[in-house]
């Protein structure tokens, strides 16, 4: 009980940071907290292998990736513009809106009969146990997930690609191709993927 | 299981309001990302709780292709946010409004 308080707390602190702080990289450190937070929950209702899978993918290799991209667009920008922003009234009414359903749930939530938890047995959640039912009856959705994480790759290559033939093309001809990007403001200051290397 | 499952559903149902709030408040599109990733966490807490109560593993294998799908939603959200961001310098949802029509 006191861990779940603790964990509780740490995670509505990290996501309250997430949407409140005006840095993007603070923003991640929140995202962290909420989910490593999550992780001592998931041991705490018998999942060892979700929570395992929780801090390997996502405080591991996705943080990693947030925290990666922030530093390409900061070095690239300087400050990022607008990052501390927030948006008008019409948001802030969508979100008081929120508050109350969310508001109601609760209070169904506590109102409403608590499920009693089955008795399971101590093997449960462990990666013996997941990896049965994953290889066992979920074998064909395993196979279209490592499907899909191959798309997610291929299609994380090709749009990283894209920008490469264009400025190859406007390189080799003068200023009228730099038009066709449309009414892109910097489309001319773009550097070629040489020069920003080089710099 | 010494703490109620409400409790956890009560944790949950908060995270989430958080994110939908983050959605719909802040206009850097990595922030609105990040919220995203909040809620998808949310709601594999609620998976592992009713994966618990049932004393059933099938919400756990869930939450493991939530696990994927979003790690593959988060490489090419953010492939594009960085085309974005090289083509016109902005990561602010409110300047990218091309289908606005």
């Amino acid at each position: 009980m006191v861990l779940f308080g603790i964990t509780a707390v740490c995670a509505l602190a990290g996501g309250a940071g997430v949407i409140l702080s005006r840095r993007p990289v603070h923003s991640a450190l929140g995202l962290l907290v909420v989910l490593l937070s999550l992780a001592v929950d998931y041991l705490l209702l018998d999942a060892q292998f979700i929570a395992a899978a929780q801090v390997i993918i996502y405080a591991g290799a996705i943080v990693v990736l947030f925290v990666f991209i922030i530093m390409l667009l900061a070095a690239q920008s300087g400050e990022h513009a607008g990052a501390g922003a927030f948006a008008g009234p019409a948001g802030v009414g969508a979100v008081v809106a929120l508050c109350v359903l969310l508001a109601a749930g609760l209070l169904a939530l506590v109102r409403g009969p608590a499920p009693a938890a089955a008795p399971v047995p101590p093997a449960f959640g462990t990666i013996q146990d997941v990896g049965r039912a994953l290889f066992g009856r979920y074998v064909l959705p395993f196979e279209a997930a490592s499907l899909i994480l191959l798309v997610g790759m291929i299609g994380a290559v090709a749009l990283g690609r894209r920008l490469g033939p264009r400025t190859e093309l406007r390189e080799s001809k003068d200023a009228p191709l730099s038009l066709r990007r449309g009414p892109g403001r910097n489309g001319d200051r773009a550097p070629a993927p040489e020069e920003r290397v080089r710099t | 299981m010494s703490v109620p499952a409400a409790y956890y559903l009560g944790l949950s149902a908060v995270l989430f309001a958080l994110g939908t709030a983050g959605v719909l408040v802040r206009r850097s599109a990595l922030i609105v990302f990040m919220s995203v990733e909040l809620m998808l966490n949310a709601v594999n807490l609620t998976l592992v709780t009713f994966a618990r109560v049932h004393g059933a593993v099938d919400g756990q294998v869930l939450v493991f292709f939530v696990l994927v799908v979003a790690a593959a939603e988060v490489v090419v959200g953010l492939a594009i946010i960085v085309d974005i961001f090289r083509a016109r310098e902005t990561v602010d949802i409110d300047n990218v409004d091309l289908l606005r029509g």
